[in-house]
């Protein structure tokens, strides 16, 4: 693949979340909307210049309930990104694919949703109602026999990885602490001023061994929105664009929903190989230009994976390129500088793109020196997706 | 293996084929002949039954309430209509000997074959009418199925499936119940590693292991589970194996395919131990295997008589079966190394 025509031609102008609870006390709409408010105004624009909409299709709120409760008028482009925490980089793409085709100026990305007082995904799907969809009958190997949530789904790589690899518990646990000790520095984060110690983790009751509890991302009520205009647009607006350098999907051979199982390999994401490649080749850049992360972890142990599949080290070092400090502030690719979704709050990653931007701009509550270039990656486990942002040239 | 025991058991009356016989004969046959409740539908009961379960309508207990839904007077639970039919705790009470003759000849060859523990584990009701204080209520019971012999959480068993009609005293059916319970031996010095609540043997059954979602593309293995064959789909234009099943061969896009028996034999390929959240369906710690089986395709499974600690990636595993329900019986491994070859 050659250098793409995406690359650069938009950028993320505006971001806007709620706060981050367990208990919203509102409607998913709401979130949605002050969502959408926030990050409209903080792009400096007015909700009647967006005329284009992306979200997940497991959200609850759609495009044009947002659209008519927020004023936005007429819409030129709507469109969805499907396979849960996989879609957040897919969302922006599809904008900024829709921006540099002129199907839309404005694209405003969402996601909103009650998922800690709600319907809660780390339940599983034990008791799901039933259908003969290929999706739904997918579960038909699992939940008889009592493989049910996202934990255990997880569990099952993470032992396999552990094995071909040497890898621990306690290297899972680094990427908890890490993010525990970022989120402690930021107020929007849940478990702000609650980091947390290796010993902790290592003492924390076992939910699918070899995952135990502080290895599991918190549940949130919230909700996160982008803004997505021509880089050209973003000069004229309040913040430094983050640039869109790459946005892509990737969705692996023989992919199943958190379950692939039946490659070669399973202690591999290559989903998100896929993805990394795409990123570097429309870019021109490499792992090595790479200055920032936020690497989706609704579970620590397919964060190495990831280090692995992105180039950031080779196939089974993750654990020492984690163990050696590299994730820090100050280490070769500060990771989850807001605290992660096991620190700041699950939103499905999309509030982990708002920290790309954040990094991008230069105001990260632990912001490192001279981030140029910031890779956000969305779920693992799943068809995935991931954006490539950097500063305006 | 409980199962090779089992057949042992019925060996010492007569062969496995003559028991089965003698079982069969009971379908379609009269368990309890028509019998009369011990008393009529009556206010007292009603009022102890509504004031036991917390159902404070009160079309059960006042006159006037019930009238104002166009009832002519209180009428009773529908639910109820088993309790008006049920034996007292004295021995006198309920059908008289000749009229359960057969219930009690059938249980006679539930105990010989070993069956001797009994839990209750479907109860379908359909309501005709509404029953008021002063109806009579008959009931009769024909069997309508025994299954073969199931391996359970609780044991070896057999569900029987029974329909009870009950009448009022006009002869008109009220309501009818399918009634379901599992007879088994119980399970001696083994632990009950099938079902969540193997320990709990007088209380209610077991929750149901979640449902499988059956479409066409996924029946065929589930029906050949029931026979506890281990299926695996085989594309019938290049051979390849593939698991889980789909309608279409990813390697050469054939639509036809057939499926070949799994020899039964594997590997663990990598496991996990559930501890939260818990399903009632499931012991915890729950072990849920990836095997690779020796014709290469991985399903996922649960090992049954290893402990979580015990169980290591590359472990030697062999087939087993679970008859979960009388809906769902799962491929089910056990470790190879301590099998026992009688």
């Amino acid at each position: 693949m050659t250098v793409g025509a995406l690359s650069g031609h938009a950028a993320i102008a505006g971001i806007g979340a709620t706060e981050f609870s367990k208990a919203s006390g509102r409607s998913e709409l709401q979130l949605a909307c002050e969502a959408v408010l926030k990050a409209v105004a903080d792009a400096g624009l007015r909700p009647s210049d967006v005329d284009g909409l992306v979200t997940f299709t497991a959200e609850t709120s759609s495009e044009i309930h947002v659209a008519r409760n927020t004023g936005m008028g007429e819409l030129t482009f709507f469109s969805r990104v499907g396979y849960g925490g996989g879609a957040g980089g897919g969302t922006v793409q599809q904008a900024a694919m829709a921006v540099a085709t002129g199907a839309a100026e404005v694209v405003v990305c969402y996601r909103a949703f009650n998922e800690r007082s709600g319907e809660r995904y780390g339940l599983g799907q034990a008791d799901r109602p039933m259908d003969v969809s290929a999706d739904r009958a997918a579960y038909a190997w699992m939940t008889p026999y009592g493989l049910n949530t996202p934990a255990q789904w997880v569990a099952m790589f993470a032992r396999r990885y552990m094995h071909e690899h040497g890898a621990s518990t306690e290297d899972f646990g680094r990427v908890a602490v890490v993010d525990r000790k970022h989120a402690a520095n930021n107020p929007a984060a849940w478990f702000h001023g609650r980091p947390i110690t290796l010993e902790d983790h290592r003492e924390s009751r076992w939910i699918a061994e070899p995952l135990r509890l502080l290895d599991c991302c918190q549940e949130t009520d919230g909700g996160q929105a982008l803004v997505i205009v021509s880089a050209e647009r973003a000069r004229d607006l309040p913040h430094p664009p983050a640039v869109i350098r790459g946005a892509a999907q990737g969705s692996g051979t023989d992919q199943h929903m958190m379950t692939s199982y039946y490659r070669p390999s399973i202690s591999g994401i290559p989903e998100m190989g896929l993805v990394g490649r795409q990123l570097y080749a429309q870019s021109g850049l490499g792992p090595g230009e790479v200055d920032a992360a936020v690497l989706y972890d609704h579970f620590t142990p397919l964060v190495l994976p990831q280090l692995e599949e992105l180039g950031f080290c080779a196939t089974g070092e993750a654990r020492d390129f984690i163990a050696d400090g590299h994730l820090e502030v100050g280490g070769r690719l500060p990771t989850n500088t807001h605290g992660g979704q096991l620190g700041e709050a699950y939103l499905h990653g999309m509030n982990g793109v708002a920290e790309g931007v954040r990094l991008i701009r230069g105001t990260s509550v632990n912001q490192p020196a001279d981030v140029r270039h910031a890779l956000v990656t969305a779920g693992t486990g799943v068809p995935t997706s991931a954006v490539l942002l950097g500063v305006d040239h | 293996m409980s199962g090779h025991q089992g057949h042992d058991d019925h060996g010492e009356h007569g062969g496995h084929d003559d028991y089965e016989a003698r079982l069969r004969a009971f379908v379609g046959g009269e368990l309890t002949a028509s019998t009369p409740g011990p008393d009529p539908v009556n206010q007292p009961m009603i009022r102890h039954w509504v004031e036991a379960m917390g159902d404070e309508n009160p079309v059960y207990v006042d006159q006037e309430a019930a009238r104002a839904t166009g009832r002519p007077g209180v009428v009773a639970p529908a639910s109820m209509v088993q309790a008006w039919t049920m034996r007292g705790y004295a021995a006198a009470s309920g059908a008289s000997p000749s009229a359960r003759r057969g219930f009690d000849e059938l249980v006679g060859l539930l105990d010989e074959g070993g069956y001797t523990s009994v839990v209750a584990t479907d109860s379908e009701l359909e309501f005709q009418r509404e029953l008021a204080p002063g109806d009579e209520v008959l009931v009769r019971e024909v069997v309508e199925e025994i299954s073969a012999e199931k391996k359970t959480g609780l044991g070896a068993g057999r569900f029987v499936t029974t329909l009870k009609t009950y009448r009022d005293q006009r002869g008109e059916v009220v309501a009818t119940q399918r009634w379901r319970t599992l007879r088994f031996r119980p399970a001696r010095s083994e632990p009950a590693a099938d079902t969540g609540t193997g320990t709990d043997t007088e209380a209610k059954p077991p929750p149901l292991r979640p449902r499988p979602a059956i479409n066409q593309d996924n029946t065929f293995w589930f029906e050949a589970a029931k026979e506890h064959s281990l299926r695996i789909q085989r594309c019938t234009t290049c051979e390849r194996l593939r698991h889980p099943p789909g309608p279409c061969c990813p390697e050469c896009g054939s639509l036809s395919w057939d499926t070949v028996e799994a020899s039964g034999h594997g590997r663990v390929y990598s496991f996990v131990v559930n501890h939260h959240p818990k399903h009632p369906a499931f012991p915890y710690p729950l072990v849920v295997a990836l095997v690779e089986l020796a014709e290469g395709t991985r399903l996922l499974t649960n090992l049954l008589d290893v402990a979580p600690e015990d169980v290591e990636i590359d472990m030697p595993v062999v087939l087993d079966w679970l008859d979960a329900d009388p809906d769902l019986s799962l491929p089910v491994f056990r470790t190879a190394v301590t099998e026992v070859h009688p």
